[in-house]
């Protein structure tokens, strides 16, 4: 009966089909990665929508877009960076067994994740106050620079795309922000209970590629959305 | 059981990557405030798919990854969305009528 346990050192997590832990962790990782290929699909029928609209109503969407705060916008692209690192410093953790330093890295992932939300959250919240939001309400003025005031009136109904584009696309993000926070509880509940070593943190690695994968959607929102015309 | 893959890299190495992310975000706002003319949206986006890769290759370990069908996998996702950008841009960029 015990002949067989210390030759094949069967691990507890390893499922039946798979021949030992690596085949196992390298299925659920291009597992993951397909997974991934279909978001970028998902995202760039979005990012596709939006190159149509930007190239067709280049002016009103340049006029549109500096109505974001940069400031703002900036300093959430700071945050989902840190969030990046806390991540792979998870992940390394995690994968050198260290698992109170794995709780602490998870525990810091999801306040950096709802740091990003909190702050887009305000930013919805003035584009509502602004009546920026597509709808009956909408209505937008563009803010002359100096020396700019003789510039032809923002189109209301071009502008209300690029603000269309905004809340989807942004909107679609925060979701995936979301789902992103609460799989980062899930492991950070696991993670606490002792279930991640050494051998077995897959769910750590395809949940860090995953927030890695919605940290790159952003890094392309961010220039297309707050940078495009903020020269004068 | 060759459990510990090679894709494991220091601390210092990952905080090195972050702080290039940072630089990078710095600069496309730098960039982004001057007058560059058409070469604006050319060189955000480069800087952006610069710090796009630099979180592929290093914070999600494609370099060095044991799977290598996952190169495979990305390269075919990078190949169909610029297919969809590229025909569409193809179609809408010469509807000479419109």
């Amino acid at each position: 009966m015990h002949t067989n346990a210390a030759t094949t050192e069967h691990n507890p997590a390893l499922r039946h089909h798979f021949a030992d832990m690596t085949q196992q962790k390298n299925s659920a990782s291009l597992g993951m990665w397909l997974f991934l290929v279909t978001e970028i699909m998902f995202f760039g029928g979005m990012f596709c929508a939006y190159l149509i609209y930007r190239l067709a109503y280049f002016n009103d969407f340049g006029a549109a877009s500096t109505s974001l705060s940069l400031k703002l916008g900036t300093i959430n692209t700071i945050v989902l960076l840190l969030s990046s690192l806390t991540v792979v410093l998870a992940v390394n953790a995690a994968q050198r067994g260290k698992q109170k330093l794995l709780f602490f890295y998870l525990i810091a992932t999801i306040v950096l994740g709802c740091t990003f939300l909190g702050i887009k959250a305000v930013e919805y919240h003035d584009k509502f106050v602004e009546h920026h939001v597509p709808g009956p309400d909408f209505h937008f003025v563009a803010e002359h620079p100096e020396g700019h005031s003789e510039q032809a009136p923002v189109n209301q109904q071009h502008a209300q795309m690029f603000f269309s584009l905004y809340f989807v696309m942004t909107g679609m993000h925060a979701i995936h922000m979301i789902i992103g926070v609460g799989l980062f509880s899930g492991l950070a509940y696991q993670a606490w209970k002792g279930r991640y070593d050494r051998n077995y943190n897959t769910p750590v690695e395809n949940a860090g590629l995953y927030w890695h994968f919605v940290d790159v959607v952003w890094i392309y929102l961010f220039p297309l959305l707050y940078l495009i015309s903020r020269h004068h | 059981m060759a459990g510990h893959e090679h894709n494991e890299h220091s601390i210092g190495f990952y905080v090195v990557i972050l702080f290039a992310l940072l630089a990078l975000t710095g600069l496309t706002v730098g960039a982004a405030l001057v007058n560059l003319h058409a070469w604006n949206p050319v060189v955000a986006l480069a800087i952006a798919s610069i710090k796009a890769m630099l979180v592929v290759l290093f914070f999600m370990h494609v370099k060095g990854a044991s799977e290598k069908m996952t190169k495979v996998v990305i390269f075919s996702g990078i190949f169909f969305l610029l297919l969809l950008l590229g025909l569409t841009m193809a179609d809408y960029g010469t509807r000479l009528w419109t």
